[in-house]
């Protein structure tokens, strides 16, 4: 048993590589969400019409959006709602002529020759965001991380989840982008050194990244390897497994000194430097019972996933539950014709064999399974009680807001609550009392001002009045 | 083509209350045979009245509370509530005080409270206590081992350690009597033997977490072994102490009811911790001869103090 | 108990409560409460909308009534039953619901000025407590959607009723992000 709190799950992650890594297509239909995962949308820069060609900019990157470019040739047909792994969002749909011209003027960087701001600036422009899942700009994060000086780059190749095994797909073939890609990054945020994180149940991953490092020579990059417990590739419990050092629960990984990314970003800013092209695909996992020819698949955004199951042998049986990601975090999906977007890392086609059904709810029995395994140290028992109750002192008070969403406690729970889904309403409802308060307290402050403002013209108006009536005296005493 | 969609996470262990309660049956096995042999089948006659008793109590009290009762008959918690009362009774008893007891744990200690999962006692240890306190000769009179199964009864060898002392006997006197055995009380070293190695397996199978029980040995052994050691004269040692009465018994099976115990680490360490020195202090000096029972209710109604002084530090927040 | 230990033992109770009773007296007398925290602690609870269905003239007026025992706690609509109940909570009393005389507890609304029929009077400026309305005599006036607490106070003076409630993102009007941060 491991120190790490958490769990260790069977991994499901043999047989994707049963398959040499696939290379789809492109797609004849891109539908490109504007929110590729983070959360917040990119802005649209094109309309229908327009003719784009590959790597053409069609939404300029705003707030947690990175900026998104066409992974195709062709013609952008509408930009609409579409299903999306959320449900629907807005997608530009592009047509695909077949032909796949590049954008002129995408070329290999000389990434020695640049400083480290104009480095950040080409991968902004590159539209490089968090290959893991969170989509986040990576410029934005490697920014960060400069001004505020940390010194560590930490690769996250952890992949802890069952069923993903993209990662671990990417540093078996890939290793050299990936080093290549740390280097790059390195040089851009300042940093001093960079580990790489993996863990004990990919040797082939470990021994091709180790041989890369070799081949690159370069004393700053090293691996780690850690024990297979989920969720230690969550941010949090990676950086404190790795340096032992804790994220303040109100902060973010520069504060310890850390930057983290994940080993995809890496390999798509080396791809950035070495061929000029930005942003337009990922490798996905296509798993599950459900598959009948489970792979590894470099595809291109925007792909529909209908055509990575067909890319995979299609179908198999008639029963499934689609989910975006892995068994644990991931989001069941109401169609496969959801498309690729940067933070899809897994497609699981899960049967009822896959995803053994839950019992009905019980009460909680107190047992402390699962405050045994929460990586954030939290009681969810407690956080339970006082979820039900609605008690917000208490919430904060066992912590919700340090809740990662794992799963964990969910899934050790022997009278089957659903922890996780309750969590997430009672830190909804918390972030709508913390609107309403502080909402509150800025109607406060304008109506104390609005008092003053009050008085002051009163005020005003009566010095006005007496200097007119002392005026006026003065009048009558020397005039008349 | 569209899916039926669950909420994450998709899987679970398929851990589930039954299967915690079956485990618990299943380690009570060693313990109930070893106690049938030392003092007959009845015990088995017995248990079977209070799990009937058991059931029939909570789906009346499902009924009134209105509750659907099929799911919580299944789960087999009133049975490990009766199992343990019946263990803990001298098998002597009248078949329909054992019923009493069982009644009374499970209609007031655990439905009045709210059923499943919200006693803040033990129920077992509150049908035991009524029964003691109501019936103090019925619950006080243990059968000498040796004697044929239901012929002479006596004390226990906690009673006459008590009982000696007090007449100022020595203790090899006192241990050479017949209600002692190798190292505990005779018949009571077995019975303890068989808990430790009921709650060993419960440890080795994950169903009950290490700090109760340890923590409640520790909290015997501790005193026992100081107190010992400054008067043998007047205190019996560790070995005894952890070898009679209900000591395996409370630290593996009853402490660790997970209902009514602490629910954090080091909260589960202070109140096991407790129940040993309660345990040990009431056997020495208070009117009762075995203090297990009354400790354990004593250091329920501790819990919720213990919970608010000893939550985790989260991640992230500051180490204090 | 017999007779000869009845006696001592009621007077050394008494005694003691007696002794007692005057130590926690004089301690209440040498520590009052400081009852300008305590409006603070209520007027942190109340909801700031300053609409006056309290039958004050603000929040902060209910709230030193509320401390100083003139007002009772169930008379915000906006701040609903959860606000009663944190009072309730607060002030260690017997929670209660809003009473409907002072009004109905409605989901957040804010004002919107209908520019057709604005005739730029400014009448309204003024009735805002939050100076939420934006414009100046003869010029546009429009409600800050951000800053509009709801109050509803700024209907009666518009001569020509071109304020509506409605519910907040129903017409985009100046949102001002900024000055949620002054």
């Amino acid at each position: 048993m491991s120190r790490h709190r958490g769990l260790q799950l069977e991994s499901h992650k043999a047989q994707p590589f049963e398959q040499p890594l696939l290379v789809a297509p492109p797609p004849r239909v891109a539908t490109m969400a504007l929110d590729q995962g983070s959360g917040e949308e990119a802005e649209a820069v094109v309309e229908p019409g327009h003719s784009v060609r590959v790597g053409t900019v069609i939404a300029l990157g705003r707030g947690a959006a990175a900026g998104l470019h066409s992974p195709v040739s062709g013609i952008v047909r509408d930009i609409g709602l579409r299903p999306t792994v959320r449900g629907t969002g807005r997608c530009i749909v592009i047509e695909s002529d077949g032909h796949d011209e590049r954008e002129a003027g995408m070329a290999p960087l000389d990434w020695r020759a640049k400083d480290s701001t104009a480095l950040l600036e080409c991968i902004g422009a590159a539209g490089v965001a968090g290959l893991g899942g969170a989509a986040f700009p990576t410029a934005a994060k490697l920014e960060l991380a400069r001004s505020t000086g940390a010194e560590l780059l930490l690769l996250n190749g952890a992949e802890c989840e069952p069923w993903i095994c993209c990662d671990d797909a990417l540093l078996r073939e890939q290793s050299a982008a990936v080093v290549l890609g740390a280097q790059v990054m390195l040089a851009a945020c300042g940093a001093r050194h960079c580990i790489i994180a993996v863990e004990d149940d990919k040797p082939q991953a470990i021994a091709s990244l180790e041989s890369a490092l070799s081949s690159a020579g370069d004393a700053r990059l090293e691996v780690t390897v850690l024990p297979a417990v989920f969720p230690l590739g969550a941010e949090g419990p990676l950086v404190a497994a790795v340096t032992g050092r804790e994220v303040p629960h109100d902060g973010l990984p520069p504060q310890v000194g850390v930057v983290c990314q994940n080993v995809g970003t890496a390999a798509a800013v080396a791809r950035l430097v070495c061929e000029g092209l930005p942003v337009v695909s990922r490798i996905v996992t296509v798993t599950g019972s459900g598959i009948l020819r489970p792979a590894n698949v470099q595809a291109h955004i925007g792909t529909p996933l209908a055509d990575l199951v067909a890319a995979c042998g299609g179908y198999l049986g008639s029963q499934h539950t689609l989910i975006a990601g892995g068994s644990l975090t991931g989001r069941a999906l109401t169609s496969d014709a959801v498309p690729v977007t940067k933070g899809l890392n897994c497609l699981l086609v899960a049967t009822p064999a896959d995803l053994p059904a839950r019992g009905a709810e019980m009460p909680c029995i107190r047992c402390g399974d699962c405050a045994g395994v929460c990586p954030a140290g939290l009681l969810p028992q407690q956080l339970h009680v006082a979820a039900q109750a609605d008690d917000a002192a208490a919430l904060t008070r066992f912590g919700l807001a340090a809740c990662i969403e794992c799963g964990c406690c969910d899934y050790v729970c022997p009278s089957a609550i659903p922890l996780t889904a309750r969590f997430r309403a009672a830190r909804e409802r918390q972030q709508l009392r913390e609107r309403e308060r502080r909402r509150a307290t800025d109607a406060r402050a304008r109506h104390e001002r609005h008092q003053r403002r009050l008085h002051e013209q009163a005020a005003a108006e009566r010095q006005a009045f007496d200097e007119a009536r002392r005026r006026a005296r003065g009048v009558d005493q020397t005039g008349d | 083509m569209t899916s039926p969609t669950t909420s994450p996470p998709h899987i679970v262990a398929g851990f589930t209350v039954p299967r915690v309660m079956f485990q618990v049956l299943l380690a009570l096995v060693p313990v109930a045979a070893v106690q049938a042999y030392l003092h007959g089948p009845r015990l088995l006659w017995l248990i079977a009245v209070a799990g009937a008793t058991a059931l029939a109590c909570e789906a009346l009290a499902l009924r009134l509370r209105q509750r659907s009762a099929r799911p919580h008959l299944r789960d087999g918690s009133v049975l490990v509530t009766a199992a343990l009362l019946v263990l803990a009774v001298p098998p002597t008893l009248p078949w329909w005080l054992v019923a009493f007891g069982t009644a009374v744990a499970v209609l007031i200690a655990k439905h009045a409270y709210g059923g499943l999962g919200q006693n803040p006692f033990n129920p077992a240890m509150v049908g035991y206590a009524v029964l003691l306190v109501s019936f103090p000769l019925d619950m006080t009179s243990w059968p000498t081992p040796g004697a044929e199964w239901d012929a002479v009864t006596g004390a226990t060898a906690l009673d006459t350690l008590r009982t000696s002392l007090r007449q100022s006997y020595t203790m090899q006197e006192i241990f050479a009597g017949p209600a002692f055995g190798h190292v505990g009380g005779a018949g009571s070293e077995w019975i303890n033997g068989g808990a430790l190695a009921g709650g060993l397996y419960l440890l080795a199978r994950r169903v009950i977490r290490w700090q109760i029980p340890v923590a409640v040995l520790a909290g015997i052994a501790v005193p026992a072994m100081l107190a010992h050691g400054l008067d043998p004269g007047a205190h019996a040692g560790t070995a005894f102490h952890l070898a009679s009465g209900a000591t395996m018994l409370g630290a593996f099976f009853i402490a660790t009811d997970p209902v009514s115990a602490a629910t954090t680490d080091r909260g589960r360490l202070i109140y096991g911790a407790g129940i040993g020195m309660l345990t040990w202090i009431i056997r020495s000096w208070g009117g009762f001869p075995d203090g297990v029972a009354f400790a354990v209710l004593i250091m329920n109604l501790a819990v919720p103090l213990i919970d608010r002084y000893t939550v985790p530090r989260i991640y992230g927040h500051p180490r204090k | 108990m017999s007779g000869t230990t009845l006696l001592p033992a009621i007077g050394m109770a008494a005694t003691l409560a007696g002794v007692l009773g005057a130590v926690l007296a004089w301690v209440a007398a040498r520590l009052p409460a400081d009852p300008d925290s305590l409006v603070e602690k209520i007027d942190a609870l109340l909801p700031q909308t300053q609409c006056g269905q309290c039958r004050y003239p603000g929040c902060r007026p209910y709230a030193a009534a509320i401390a100083s025992g003139a007002a009772d706690i169930d008379r915000c609509p906006p701040g609903g039953d959860s606000t009663a109940r944190a009072l309730a909570a607060l002030l260690d009393r017997r929670p209660r619901p809003v009473d409907p005389q002072y009004g109905v507890t409605k989901p957040r609304l804010v004002a919107v000025i209908d520019e057709d029929r604005c005739i730029g009077c400014a009448l309204c400026l003024p009735a805002c407590p939050v100076d939420a309305i934006v414009g100046a005599p003869r010029l546009m006036h429009t409600v800050i959607e951000s800053q509009c607490t709801g109050c509803e106070l700024c209907l009666p003076p518009c001569p020509v009723d071109c304020i509506t409630m409605a519910p907040p993102g129903t017409r985009s009007s100046m949102s001002d992000e900024a000055s949620v941060a002054a």
